[in-house]
C-alpha cells in the first residue's frame, strides 16, 4: 500500500514538485537563518576560541562577556599564581586601539597582548612570517582578513608601519584569526608592547589565562581562584557560555532571527500545507476508491503520513542542501558568518517534520470522512 | 461453501430506507426496498435518474449504511456489522465497476488491476502476475504497462473489470458500466462481465440505463422513487425493454 501511496504522490509531477518546493523553501529559510544566527553567536566567542591551551580565564568580577574588558591591577597575576592547583598563569591584554595608517587615516583594531615569554594566545595559523618575529622591537602580527581590509588588493609587505598611540608598530607577519563580532582587524603583539600601544590607563591587565595542574578539573580550580582572589575565574567553556548568554539576553539578535525562523516556519507550513492539502483533496476520489475496495482508515492514515514524510525528507534535503550551498557560496564575504552545526540540522528537521505533520493532519480528516460511495458518482 | 448455503438468497434486503440530509432538507432516497437475489444471478437494476439505484447498490456493497431495514449479503448482516468488519467484508467479497472507471491515474494497467490483491496483503511479486494473467484474458495483454490516460475508454473499463474480479469476489457491483462507452465497447464489456463474473456461487448486480445490455440479465428490477416496483424474469438473450420501463 505504501508503494501505491508513493506512486500516487509522484504520479503528478507538478503537484509533487510544488509540495517539495514548499517544504524545501521552509527548510532553506529555517536552516539558513539558524546558521547565520549560529555564525553570529560563534563570532561573539571567536576570541575565546582563538586562545587555545589555557583552561581558565580570570577577569574582573564585573565582566559580562569577552569584549567587556575591565582592566585589573597587574599584581593580580601573582595572586592567581599563588592559588594551589594552578599549573601556570600568564597575562593577556585585549583592547581596542586606534591605528594610524601611512596615509594618515585612522582605523580601529583589536589589540591582543601575549605573554612575552610564552606567547599564550598566539594565532595557531601563520600565513606570513612566524610567531617568533614578534620578539623584534615594535613587531606586530595582523590577521589576514584585517590586512586585506586595510590594504585591499595589495600583497603583504613585511615591515609595513602603522602607528598606535603615537608609537610605531611594524607588521612582521600575517595570521589567520576567527572572524570577530566587531569585525575590526586583529593585531597581535607582546604584552609589554601592547600596554604602550594602548591608550594610557592606570590599570591595564585584561585577563589572566591560567591552566590547572594535571588532574585538577578546570571548573573546580576556577571556583577556588574566585574564592581566594575575589576575581571572576571561569573555565573556558563557562566563559563561552557566559558570553553567548549575554548576547542572547541583551541584544535583539535572538529575537530578529527568531522572527525570521518563525516566519520561515509559517510560510513553509502555509505553502507546504496548502499544496499538500490540495493534493489530498484532488485525490479524494482515489482514496474513496481504495476505501470502497476495502482499505481501512488506519492504512489510509499510514499512506498519507508516508506521503507527507516523503515530501518532508526530500524537501529537507533540498532545503538544507541549498542552505549549505548558500553558506559555501558566501564564505568569502567577510560580513556574513555562516555556521551550520548539527544542531541546526536537528532543528530544521524537527521543524520540517512538524510542518508535514500539520499538513497531513489538516488533510487526513477529509480522507477519513470521505464517503467510499463517492466513487459511484460520475 | 456447503450447498445449503446457496439455497438462502445471496442478497436479502427488507424494508430498507435511506435518508440524506436532515430536518426540512431531508431527501428520502429509498423508501422500503424489498429484494432477494439468489446465487448465480445477474440482476439488472433500472429506473429513472434519481430513483435510488446507486444508493441501493451502495448499501448492498457495504459502502453506505441504510437508515432503516435489514440487509444481509452472503450471509453477513451488514447493518449490525461494525465499520471495521464492513471494510474487511468489502475487501474480500465485493468487486466494483463504476461508470467513471475510477482507476488510479498514476498506476499502470496491471498495477491498477492488482490493487485489490495488494489491499488484501499480497506482495507485488505475486499480485502483478495474477493481474497480468487476467488482463491477458480480457485482451489487454499488450497494454499492461500503459497508464489509464494512455488507454481508450473501453480499454480502461476492461482494466476496471480485471480489478473488480482479480480477487475473486462473490459480489460484483456494476454501476452504469457501459454508459461511458460506445455500443461496441459496451457490448464487449457486458460479454466479459457476464462471461467471467456469472458463476453459481456469485451475484452480479448491474445498474444501467442502457437498454442494449438488457439481454445479459437474468432478472430486471425496476425502481421508481425509492422503491422496487417490479421484477421481471428474463431468459438470457431475450431482447427488449422490461414492460414496466417507461
Ligand atoms: N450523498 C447524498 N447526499 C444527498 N442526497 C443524495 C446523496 N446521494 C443520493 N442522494 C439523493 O438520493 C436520491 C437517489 O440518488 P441515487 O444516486 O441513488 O439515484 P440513481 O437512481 O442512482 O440516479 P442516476 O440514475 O442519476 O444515477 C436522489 O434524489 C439524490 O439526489
Ligand atoms: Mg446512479
Amino acid at each position: 500500500m505504501l508503494w501505491i501511496a508513493w506512486k500516487m504522490l509522484i504520479g503528478n509531477r507538478a503537484k509533487y514538485l510544488g509540495i517539495v518546493f514548499g517544504v524545501a523553501f521552509a527548510a532553506l529559510l529555517i536552516a539558513q537563518q539558524s546558521s547565520i544566527f549560529c555564525g553570529l553567536m560563534a563570532l561573539t566567542v571567536s576570541q575565546i576560541l582563538d586562545v587555545e591551551g589555557a583552561g581558565i580565564w580570570v577577569m574582573d568580577p564585573k565582566v559580562k562577556y569577552v569584549d567587556d574588558v575591565k582592566p585589573m591591577a597587574d599584581t593580580h597575576l601573582y595572586r592567581v599564581r599563588g592559588v594551589p592547583g594552578v599549573d601556570w598563569a600568564v597575562r593577556f591584554y585585549k583592547g581596542i586601539a586606534r591605528a594610524r595608517l601611512e596615509g594618515g587615516s585612522y582605523e580601529q583594531v583589536i589589540l591582543l597582548g601575549l605573554d612575552d615569554a610564552t606567547f599564550i594566545g598566539a594565532p595557531l595559523n601563520m600565513i606570513e612570517g612566524s610567531i617568533d618575529d614578534l620578539r623584534a622591537p615594535d613587531a606586530v602580527i595582523m590577521d589576514i582578513v584585517g590586512y586585506r581590509k586595510l590594504w585591499p588588493d595589495e600583497p603583504f609587505k613585511r615591515g609595513r608601519i602603522i602607528e598606535m598611540n603615537d608609537r610605531r608598530a611594524v607588521i612582521v607577519g600575517l595570521a589567520r584569526a576567527r572572524k570577530t563580532f566587531q569585525s575590526f582587524p586583529v593585531v597581535y603583539t607582546r604584552y609589554s608592547q601592547a600596554v604602550r600601544f594602548a591608550p594610557p590607563e592606570r590599570k591595564v591587565l585584561s585577563f589572566v589565562l591560567a591552566e590547572p595542574a594535571p588532574g585538577v578539573p578546570a571548573a573546580e580550580l576556577a571556583g577556588r581562584i574566585s574564592a581566594q582572589t575575589g576575581l571572576q575565574a571561569l573555565s573556558r567553556d563557562a566563559f563561552l557560555a557566559k558570553t553567548i548568554r549575554y548576547y542572547l539576553l541583551n541584544t535583539g539578535i535572538p529575537i530578529n532571527f527568531g522572527i525570521t525562523v518563525g516566519l520561515g516556519f509559517l510560510v513553509g507550513t502555509a505553502i507546504a500545507g496548502q499544496t499538500f492539502y490540495l493534493f489530498i483533496v484532488e485525490n479524494l476520489r482515489q482514496f474513496g476508491a481504495l476505501k470502497a475496495m476495502g482499505t481501512g482508515n488506519g492504512t489510509i492514515l499510514l499512506m498519507v503520513l508516508a506521503q507527507a514524510l516523503h515530501v518532508g525528507f526530500v524537501g529537507l534535503g533540498v532545503g538544507v542542501g541549498l542552505a549549505a550551498l548558500f553558506g559555501w557560496g558566501t564564505r568569502s564575504f567577510s560580513k556574513l558568518s555562516f555556521y551550520m552545526p548539527w544542531q541546526v540540522l536537528v532543528i530544521t528537521g524537527v521543524a520540517v517534520f512538524l510542518i508535514v505533520l500539520l499538513a497531513s493532519l489538516l488533510s487526513i480528516r477529509r480522507v477519513f470522512i470521505v464517503d467510499p460511495a463517492i466513487v459511484f458518482r460520475g | 461453501m456447503p450447498p445449503s448455503a446457496l439455497q438462502s438468497p445471496a442478497v436479502h434486503v427488507r424494508g430498507v430506507t435511506r435518508d440524506f440530509g436532515s430536518g426540512d432538507a431531508v431527501t428520502r432516497a429509498l423508501r422500503g426496498v424489498e429484494l432477494d437475489i439468489p446465487h448465480g444471478e445477474l440482476l439488472m437494476l433500472v429506473g429513472p435518474s434519481g430513483c435510488g439505484k446507486t444508493t441501493l447498490v451502495s448499501i448492498i456493497a457495504g459502502t453506505l449504511q441504510p437508515s432503516g431495514g435489514e440487509v444481509q449479503v452472503l450471509g453477513h448482516d451488514l447493518v449490525a456489522m461494525p465499520p471495521a468488519a464492513r471494510v474487511r467484508f468489502r475487501r474480500s467479497n465485493v468487486g466494483f465497476i463504476f461508470q467513471s472507471f475510477n482507476l488510479l491515474p498514476a498506476l499502470t494497467a496491471v498495477e491498477n488491476a492488482a490493487v485489490p490483491l495488494i489491499i488484501a496483503g499480497w506482495s507485488r511479486a505475486r499480485a502483478l502476475p495474477a493481474a497480468a494473467a487476467l488482463l491477458d484474458r480480457l485482451g489487454l495483454g499488450s497494454r499492461l504497462t500503459n497508464l489509464p490516460s494512455e488507454l481508450s475508454g473501453g480499454q480502461q473499463q476492461r482494466v476496471a473489470i480485471a480489478r473488480a474480479l482479480v480477487h475473486d469476489p462473490r459480489l460484483l457491483i456494476c454501476d452504469e458500466p457501459t454508459s461511458a462507452l460506445d455500443a461496441e465497447n459496451g457490448r464487449i464489456t457486458m460479454e466479459l462481465i457476464s462471461g467471467l463474473a456469472v458463476r453459481p456461487d456469485r451475484v452480479v448486480i448491474v445498474v444501467t440505463h442502457d437498454q442494449r445490455v438488457y439481454p445479459y440479465a437474468d432478472r430486471i428490477a425496476t425502481m421508481e422513487d425509492g422503491q422496487i416496483v417490479s421484477i421481471e424474469a428474463r431468459r438470457r438473450g431475450e431482447i427488449g425493454a422490461p414492460s414496466h420501463d417507461k
